[in-house]
């Protein structure tokens, strides 16, 4: 079984994280009438880790919420089994809102496809951004693109893609695997 | 994101899935709960999926709860009542469903006067089958909805004492309900008058108490049946005002008690005969918390039924 070979080692991996932030608060300022929402489950552990990180800089004027898209998601069905569902944290409105949509892998663009979908029961944002902390730039099935990217990695479709986080897998890295069943 | 599946492709009874089943659609259920209370309350989970609703009997909340949790999860929907269709002509319940699922059918929500109707159809047609009661024998998705309301009002369902009060003979809820509240731990006895109460119930693992009040002074949770009078082919009990005199609960009853309980009700009520309005209506009845359960609880089924391949 493939062990997986780091692409992101951790020192690595701090940097990428203060490199992002600082293009956020580039991008947002002060962070009025923005909201930041992770997509569960991976997503909003990294949105957790970032909103930490904008709170370090003093900036905490946004909204903040998570996304759960079992019910959104277009391979219901297509799958063996059902996916569970996690809980969607999100007690406020989007309408007229700049949106960061945040998750820890662009692939094929699905996923923040429904998450889009999913968002529109909270109202009609003015702008919806997405942050990916890894870019699998050559897989996409849908014209996706992220407007902030942490680490853009090329390969291919079987390979698999895995954000480690030092709380729950122990180091703060970004493994690739050559074939999905060896995560 | 985790994938997860019932250890059943139909829904016929709580007698034929397990433990884990049940508590994973009441996790699936809280996740559609804060859908439905939404402001948009519609997701497109199930929008290439068609159900066919067969009711071969009357019902009007689980049809209507049924139908909005289907369209809330965007599935196409045909509904079937018996009164207007070619039953009345002589066609059997075979062929009757065999012609819905040529019209490519996914899943079949059926209601049907005699027990063991849609354990009949799982074997016979491709489709899954969900029971919405099946005359006297089960009717399982109200009673993971009364359980899944006891466990919103307390947590847990383990340990809970709670009695089934009226008519448990005619009852597919009271059976459904007694296999439920077993599987999650939770004491269940039944208490009615003994014309109402089936012989050798007690197999089952549950009390029996013929008085009212010792069963509400045990209780944390009296679930009161509904008298099916339609049921009844002699006379079970004297008179309804008979029954409403020793077993109808109202306020004095409760205020007699030394503790609060539950009041549960699956409906519709007869008021004034086993509940009275002023126990319906009050702080200790969660009867309307059962209603919008239902529709999460149901949508939670379609949603993990129609998600196997």
């Amino acid at each position: 079984m493939s062990k997986g070979r780091i692409i992101l080692n951790e020192r690595q991996f701090a940097l990428t994280l203060q490199r992002i932030c600082e293009q956020l608060i580039e991008r947002y300022g002060s962070f009025e009438d923005t909201c930041i929402v992770g997509i569960q489950d991976r997503g909003a552990i990294f949105s957790d880790r970032m909103v930490t990180l904008l709170k370090e800089r003093g900036i905490d004027a946004f909204d903040y919420g998570k996304l759960d898209i079992s019910f959104h998601r277009d391979d219901y069905r297509k799958r063996d089994r059902p996916i569970a569902p996690s809980q969607t944290e999100i007690d406020f409105i989007i309408e007229e809102k700049h949106v960061l949509l945040v998750d820890d892998v662009l692939y094929t663009g699905r996923s923040v496809h429904a998450a889009m979908s999913a968002l529109q029961q909270f109202g009609r944002p003015a702008r919806i951004d997405l942050l990916s902390l890894v870019d699998r730039r050559f897989n996409r099935h849908f014209p996706i693109r992220a407007d902030f990217i942490g680490l853009t990695a090329d390969a291919i479709d079987e390979a698999y893609v895995k954000v480690e986080w030092s709380h729950i897998d122990g180091k703060d890295q970004i493994k690739l695997f050559s074939k999905k069943e060896s995560s | 994101m985790s994938e997860t599946h019932l250890s059943t492709r139909h829904l016929l009874g709580i007698k034929y899935i397990n433990e884990a089943d049940i508590q994973l659609i009441f996790q699936t259920a809280d996740e559609f709960k804060d859908v439905i209370n939404r402001p948009i309350k519609k997701v497109p989970s199930l929008r290439d999926v068609t159900i066919a609703n067969l009711f071969f009997e009357n019902s009007t909340r689980t049809k209507i709860s049924f139908e909005l949790a289907e369209k809330r999860l965007s599935a196409d929907v045909v509904n079937f009542s018996a009164s207007s269709s070619s039953v009345k002509k002589g066609e059997t319940l075979l062929d009757t469903v065999n012609n819905v699922l040529s019209m490519k059918v996914d899943i079949i929500v059926i209601r049907h006067p005699t027990p063991g109707t849609p354990i009949y159809l799982s074997r016979r047609v491709e489709a899954n089958i969900i029971n919405a009661g099946d005359g006297t024998h089960e009717h399982p998705t109200q009673a993971l909805l009364d359980a899944y309301s006891i466990r919103n009002k307390y947590t847990d369902v383990a340990g809970k004492k709670v009695v089934i009060v009226g008519d448990i003979k005619h009852s597919r809820v009271a059976l459904s309900n007694i296999f439920c509240l077993q599987k999650l731990g939770a004491k269940v006895k039944v208490c009615g008058p003994p014309t109402l109460i089936p012989k050798h119930i007690e197999s089952l693992g549950v009390g029996v108490e013929y008085d009212i009040d010792k069963a509400l002074a045990w209780c944390d949770v009296a679930n009161v049946l509904r008298i099916q009078l339609e049921r009844q082919d002699v006379k079970y009990i004297p008179s309804l005002r008979e029954y409403a005199l020793f077993y109808g609960i109202n306020r004095e009853r409760l205020s007699k008690l030394d503790k609060e309980i539950t009041i549960m009700h699956p409906g519709p009520i007869n008021r004034g005969i086993e509940l009275n309005s002023d126990v319906a209506d009050s702080e200790h009845s969660i009867i309307l918390q059962q209603v919008e359960n239902g529709v999460a609880i149901r949508m939670a089924v379609l949603y993990l039924l129609a998600g196997r391949r």
